[in-house]
């Protein structure tokens, strides 16, 4: 089986402008939607009180309201995932101290009239340690960018840095922005889903820039543009594969991994796509608009190899003991 | 046969033995086993924090409390001794005493004085010196630790963990408790301080206030049943809990009520018989954490050095008694993060993402074998391996896998066929310019190495920025995705690889329709 036999070169670059048109008009979107409706925080990042309680039968979210509302006043009150799975979220405010203790209990005994219920889970996190943890996640974030900056820097070039964090910011906000629209819950999940897509995102732009290097060093290519057509023509097959299968694992654990994986295997979901989607046609592009000089590079490698040639050649005088 | 086996085949043969060989433990539930965490087998997680504050101001009571005996023993008069948030403010009021006293106080150590002189008296301003200060903040923090362990196993829970994080945060994880109940008990049990104090009851005042309380030197704290009785104590305490040895759970003998026993250090019997015996027919009240349990009235000397503390419930003396036995808290705990999941629910999420584990790795498999035909067969027992390895790892560090952690190995296995599509694209393409298949397969892996090791290394440093920055559950996310990284690259480059050689050597004959390609 192949999907893409034959060495026929796309016409990516040809195309770049409407895909950057695209592409702004998204992020767009994304900053708008994310500065205008905000993030859903889950009680990770703004502190707060969750309690999951199962009934033995489905029940009638009315009721389960009423009677809570008896001593909590304000609590957020919805199913989770099956009708007889209840998540009520409460504020750290409505509940003192001496309630907090026995929490669980006192939900219990207020729902009893509704028939058997398991308390399944209560979470409570204090605001100030969700600050804590926004803090924590923030960092991550940065030092996973410098971290691969630096990285990339090393290996290619720094405008091939640059283009490929550039990418891994769009598909960041792109992806926050479609949390934010679902009204997607962030958690701590959320961000590992975030850091997650960065790295996968990120492999796939480099297997791109890899073979994009590789052309610049084997072949007499001038032109830039053909050069990065030609790159992501011969790796798209990889491209379309390993998206495909990623994307597959993804959508199974969207489906059957349960309520609670749910936001971060959405955040992933998104986080494909873009990610697939941006590797080809705004990183390289970005290359482009850069101004990255094939010239230039072809010098510098030329460079490096001869120093590595010469270093080989004192090296085998030293070990013939002539020196 | 020998001669057939490459190196690269025999290490991915070694490394699926012993895959598979540290994968089963886990499956029947020997040692050594992946650990599961708390949102998958159920249990408690809290995070506490330390008041490190007050330990200092603990200290700096200690100080002034010192002063005062000092001042009474030598004879150096002091007048207006007052305690600060962090410093003690005293007069000397005969100026002549000035090196006398600075000779007493050179005996406490890790203090700061400074002195301001005024007509015939001297001011002193005792401080902790900042060492110190650092000093009780670690104390605290280390024997809050150690205090919550001991309680806890005196408990007798199963395995629980008491770690600390950070500067001044204590995480505790207790695995396997079912009922509210037990959830109830615990956290009293862990944030109650434990301090015990035997006061002797003034009853020849009357007073309503805190204020009006001072002024007798006495002090006003509530009854432990009915909050709005108030009890008027002198102080100091009588005996504190420091002098306490042991503490056991029975019942009085002639009420039947349950109780805690407890016995006195040979200072503290001492103390206990000589109070007992000058006040008769007075009372004395058993205060804990500042309410007022009981105050039974003395009706002879009490020798021997043991008492009793009344208590409402079995279930309360129970954890009473092991919190003045495992010692007080130096300083208050706060609950700052409280996640307990019930065992169900962590059962459900076991299923639920061994489903998508399954099906996702189905997918991939049949996607793989169906697309790249032998070759493709060749990466689904990479990736076979490659699950083993992961599971056998983290069962050998003792790595806790957590729910993220399993939708980390679902994503490992999407993204580990990776390296091997790569790889086949390469080798495909060798083959269309027209290689000998075995070069193809050669100048497959060579051409596919940089760009798989710079794409790994990549995810890797992702994930650990996870690690070093995520906490509980995330921290197991990271985790698994960075074993599989590692892992992955060792089935998938290198196992494959020795399997096409070995294919090769033993002379199979392999047609670019074992890579999916038309002929």
């Amino acid at each position: 089986m192949e999907f893409f036999s034959g060495n026929k070169v796309y016409d990516f670059m040809g195309k770049s402008k409407i895909f950057a048109a695209i592409s702004s008009f998204l992020i767009i979107l994304s900053l708008f939607t994310i500065l205008t409706k905000g993030f859903n925080w889950g009680i990770d990042f703004k502190g707060g009180i969750e309690i999951q309680v199962r009934f033995e039968k489905p029940v009638d979210i009315a009721e389960v309201r009423k009677y809570i509302g008896k001593k909590f006043k304000g609590a957020n009150i919805t199913t989770f995932g099956e009708p007889n799975e209840i998540l009520i979220r409460l504020n750290v405010e409505q509940v003192s101290g001496d309630v907090q203790k026995s929490l669980g209990e006192e939900i219990r005994k207020l729902l009893s009239p509704l028939g058997e219920v398991e308390i399944r889970r209560v979470d409570i996190v204090g605001a100030k340690v969700g600050n804590e943890l926004k803090e924590k996640g923030l960092k991550a974030l940065i030092f996973a960018v410098i971290g691969i900056l630096i990285y990339v820097s090393f290996r290619f070039e720094w405008k091939f840095a640059l283009a490929s964090v550039l990418a891994l910011v769009h598909d960041t906000i792109i992806s926050l922005g479609a949390v934010s629209a679902f009204n997607i819950e962030v958690n701590l999940d959320v961000l590992a889903a975030i850091l997650t897509l960065m790295g996968y995102s990120l492999n796939d732009t480099i297997v791109v820039f890899d073979r994009i290097r590789e052309e610049v060093r084997e072949t007499k290519i001038k032109d830039l543009a053909t050069l990065i057509n030609i790159a992501i023509s011969k790796t798209l097959s990889r491209t379309v594969l390993t998206s495909l299968t990623t994307f597959f694992v993804v959508l199974t654990l969207f489906l059957f991994g349960g309520e609670i994986i749910k936001p971060f295997s959405f955040t992933l979901l998104v986080g494909i796509i873009v990610g697939t989607y941006s590797s080809i046609f705004i990183a390289s592009p970005l290359l482009i608009w850069l101004g990255f000089n094939i010239d230039e590079y072809r010098k510098k490698l030329a460079e490096k190899e001869k120093r590595k040639k010469e270093k080989e050649k004192m090296r085998q005088i030293y070990q013939g003991g002539v020196v | 046969m020998m001669k057939k086996l490459n190196y690269r085949l025999v290490i991915f043969l070694l490394a699926t033995v012993f895959g598979i060989a540290f994968t089963i433990p886990s499956f029947i539930g020997k040692s050594p086993r992946v650990n599961l965490g708390l949102d998958l087998q159920g249990g408690m997680y809290l995070v506490l924090g330390v008041k490190q504050d007050e330990a200092i101001k603990n200290k700096i009571k200690t100080i002034a409390s010192t002063i005062k005996y000092i001042s009474e023993k030598k004879e150096l008069f002091i007048d207006n001794l007052t305690i600060d948030k962090n410093s003690v403010k005293f007069e000397l009021i005969d100026k002549d005493d000035e090196k006398k006293m600075d000779e007493e106080l050179k005996a406490i150590p890790g203090i700061e004085i400074k002195k301001k002189y005024k007509n015939g008296s001297v001011e002193y301003i005792v401080t902790l010196t900042p060492q110190e200060i650092q000093k009780t903040k670690e104390d605290a923090i280390k024997l809050a630790v150690q205090t919550i362990r001991s309680r806890l196993d005196a408990f007798g829970l199963a395995e629980p963990s008491v770690t600390r994080q950070g500067k001044d945060k204590i995480v505790v994880e207790l695995p396997g408790i079912k009922t509210e109940k037990e959830k109830q008990n615990i956290k009293k049990l862990i944030s109650s301080a434990a301090h015990l104090e035997l006061y002797l009851v003034d009853e020849e005042h009357r007073v309503t206030t805190p204020e009006e309380a001072k002024k007798y030197g006495d002090i006003l704290l509530p009854d432990k049943d009915n909050p709005n009785r108030k009890w008027l104590l002198k102080t100091p305490p009588v005996i504190d809990g420091s002098m306490i040895t042991n503490a056991t759970v029975g019942f009085t003998q002639k009420t039947n009520q349950p109780a805690i026993f407890f016995t006195l250090n040979s200072e503290g019997a001492k103390i206990f018989g000589d109070v007992t015996g000058k006040n008769v027919g007075k009372k004395l009240a058993i205060v804990v954490d500042n309410r007022v349990y009981s105050a039974p009235t003395i009706q002879e000397r009490i020798g021997g050095g043991s008492g009793q503390i009344t208590v409402g419930t079995p279930d309360e003396a129970h954890i009473l008694a092991i919190a003045l036995r495992s010692g007080s808290l130096p300083a208050p705990v706060v609950l700052l993060e409280q996640r307990s999941v019930g065992a169900s629910l962590g059962a459900d999420s076991i299923r639920q993402s061994m489903i998508a584990l399954i099906s996702g790795f189905v997918i991939v498999v049949l996607f793989m074998a169906w697309y790249y035909r032998l070759a493709g067969i060749i990466a689904d027992i990479a990736l076979i391996t490659n699950l083993f390895l992961i599971i056998a790892v983290m069962a050998l560090f003792g790595a806790t896998l957590t729910l993220p952690g399993m939708a980390g190995i679902v994503l490992t296995v999407g993204m580990a066929v990776d390296a091997n599509v790569i790889i086949n694209e390469r080798i495909k393409e060798l083959i269309k310019e027209g290689k000998p298949i075995r070069q193809a397969i050669e100048g497959g892996y060579k051409n596919a190495m940089s760009a798989i090791l710079d794409a790994n290394i990549t995810t890797l440093i992702a994930a650990i920025a996870l690690f070093a920055y995520g906490t509980g559950t995330i921290k197991g996310f990271a985790i698994t995705m960075a074993i599989g990284i590692m892992a992955s690259m060792l089935t998938a480059i290198l196992g494959t690889h020795g399997i096409w050689e070995f294919l090769l050597a033993s002379g199979k004959k392999i047609t670019p329709k074992d890579f999916g390609m038309k002929e």
